[in-house]
């Protein structure tokens, strides 16, 4: 039985000093994850992500990580990522190490890790200065006569959690919107958490098995855990609050109003189920505000044969 | 007073450059709504791709980010981003690029790591994303940046993506890059080209009420003005048409996010 609760699975997979990648590309970030290793005071740990989001500012302000690896440093669509930045450029609250890629770099990383490979080569890094500032991308000669090529090594995170619409108990899981690189992070890992939205009979998974992106084969834990994704958005099921991406440009540009921020949003609630309740008094309707509408898809025929 | 704003202006510009075109590599802000401006007027078969894995997409609203779900909502493929840098980008599919950058050179090399050392940097800005890669693989890259001194600088303190590198013939193709580069520099004071044999941008139209002297102050390097070896042939900008406006401001732009300053 892999179902648990957020609590005991990130007590259970969670380690001071783990490699962890909390993937998912805008869409799909797992603050609910996030907010629970903060909660349960995890420390000097690697956080992997291509864009480290406002997920791992807060993760960061929070103290539980001393390294970063990613190849976007962004809020996304506001500007910067404040805490971030305080722990790059001054320290604070703890010195932050940090190993960049591009966007591709980080794909290939994790697909080299995915695949077990040695390397990824990719076409990219030519006449740029990433390479000079991280020795871990390096160029070597094609065996094939084509010139020289760029290669990153595999990543292999402790850790991947991953956000998605459904999975069954067995952790198959389904995912439809911005796939990112959630399935090379999930083979990637040796360990993996789902956490979803729904929790479904294994017949619905087995109804459309080109939607299934991540097997239960990979999956260690599975977490319940509707809205585990807000701020960030799970397509179909609820909008991005682009209000508090907004917001939290003006909460963490300051150490004592960030601080405050985690001390009554992830440190004042004992769960998920508490922080949507604190979230619904403070905005009553906002999954109205959040609501995306229908846009169903045309079912499909698979055929039944034999 | 022209009935239009500056940034009105460089949407408009940079859709119109994209006449005819098929595949865009788009970002977020005015590329954005350059691109389905684009899509409404000069290039109706135009395909919006977006690095976060997005390939035909007929977004209902301005997106706040490449991640918006109204990218997805109505787009005609959707794939895991490995696929996109692999088969889109690597593969040789993307015609145009969009880019920005804190810092531009003369020969379209662009900074968006960090400003100071790499090491401790006075202000660390995002870093790449896929810009490296974009620089090295679109046919051909489009710049949307504002006129200063501050962004158009003699020389930039990292090299995030490259342009046109040191500016000699052949240089990106014995690199194995692939795109052709920088093509266009689309400003809020004027727009720029490359020249085509020593990689230098050069100025190739003013807009309307700006004058060569504005627009130099706000380039650290003497401006070439046309392409050598001739020069000279300076163009004005041709304004927004009423149409153009009304789709912006109706439609592509309604609250006034990106094109009302």
């Amino acid at each position: 039985m892999k179902v648990t609760t957020m609590h005991d699975a990130i007590a259970q997979y969670v380690h001071d000093g783990d490699t962890i990648a909390i993937e998912g590309f805008t869409a799909f970030i797992c603050f609910a994850a996030a907010h629970e290793i903060i909660r349960q005071g995890r420390r000097d740990l690697t956080l992997c992500r291509m864009t480290p989001d406002l997920i791992y500012d807060q993760m960061i302000a929070a103290g539980c990580a001393h390294k970063m690896v990613f190849s976007y440093l962004g809020n996304p669509g506001v500007g910067s990522l404040n805490c971030v930045r305080r722990a790059v450029e001054k320290s604070i609250p703890l010195p932050l190490e940090i190993e960049e890629y591009s966007h591709f770099g980080m794909v290939g990383r994790y697909t080299a890790g995915a695949a077990q490979l040695p390397f990824f080569p990719l076409r990219s890094y030519q006449g740029a200065d990433l390479p000079k500032v991280n020795p871990r991308i390096q160029f070597v000669e094609s065996p094939y006569g084509d010139g020289s090529i760029a290669v990153v090594p595999p990543l292999h995170p402790d850790l991947a959690i991953i956000h998605a619409q459904r999975a069954d108990t067995s952790g198959n899981t389904q995912i439809w919107g911005l796939l990112g690189v959630q399935k090379e992070a999930a083979f990637a890992a040796r360990r993996v958490i789902v956490v979803v939205e729904e929790l479904v009979d294994q017949a619905v998974i087995r109804s459309d098995p080109n939607r299934t992106v991540i097997p239960g084969l990979v999956v260690d834990a599975v977490v319940h855990e509707p809205y585990g994704a807000h701020p960030s958005y799970a397509q179909g099921y609820y909008d991005r609050d682009n209000q508090f991406y907004l917001e939290w440009d003006r909460i963490s540009r300051d150490e004592v109003t960030t601080k405050a921020w985690l001390d009554e949003w992830v440190y004042g609630v004992a769960d998920r189920a508490a922080y949507l309740r604190k979230l619904d008094g403070q905005e009553p309707g906002i999954w109205q505000r959040l609501a995306p509408g229908e846009a169903l898809s045309q079912p499909i025929n698979y055929g039944i044969y034999g | 007073m022209p009935d239009y704003t500056p940034t009105e202006l460089m949407i408009t510009s940079s859709a119109r450059a994209l006449a005819g075109r098929h595949v865009v590599f788009v970002g977020v802000g005015l590329p954005n709504i350059a691109c389905n401006l684009a899509r409404r007027t000069v290039a109706p078969d135009l395909e919006l791709v977006y690095e976060s894995g997005v390939f035909g997409a007929r977004p209902a609203r301005l997106p706040l980010s490449i991640g918006d779900p109204t990218l997805v909502s109505g787009a005609t493929l959707v794939c895991p981003m490995s696929d996109l840098f692999m088969y889109y980008l690597q593969g040789g599919r993307i015609e145009v690029a969009f880019l920005g950058a804190a810092q531009i050179d003369r020969f379209g090399n662009l900074n968006t790591t960090a400003i100071g050392t790499y090491q401790q940097p006075k202000v660390r800005l995002p870093g790449s994303g896929g810009a490296c890669e974009i620089a090295i693989h679109a046919q051909q890259v489009f710049l949307i940046m504002r006129l200063s001194h501050r962004a158009f600088v003699d020389k930039i303190d990292f090299c995030t993506s490259a342009g046109h590198l040191a500016g000699k013939p052949g240089e990106r193709v014995a690199l194995g890059m692939p795109g052709a580069g920088p093509q266009l520099v689309v400003t809020d004071k004027a727009i720029f080209r490359f020249d085509k044999h020593t990689g230098e941008m050069f100025l190739s139209s003013i807009h309307p009420g700006v004058t060569v002297e504005e627009v130099q102050a706000g380039v650290g390097w003497p401006l070439q003005i046309g392409p050598m070896p001739t020069g000279g042939d300076l163009k004005i900008t041709e304004r927004p048409t009423a149409e153009e406006l009304r789709l912006i401001r109706e439609e592509l732009d309604p609250q006034g996010a990106y094109a009302r300053d």
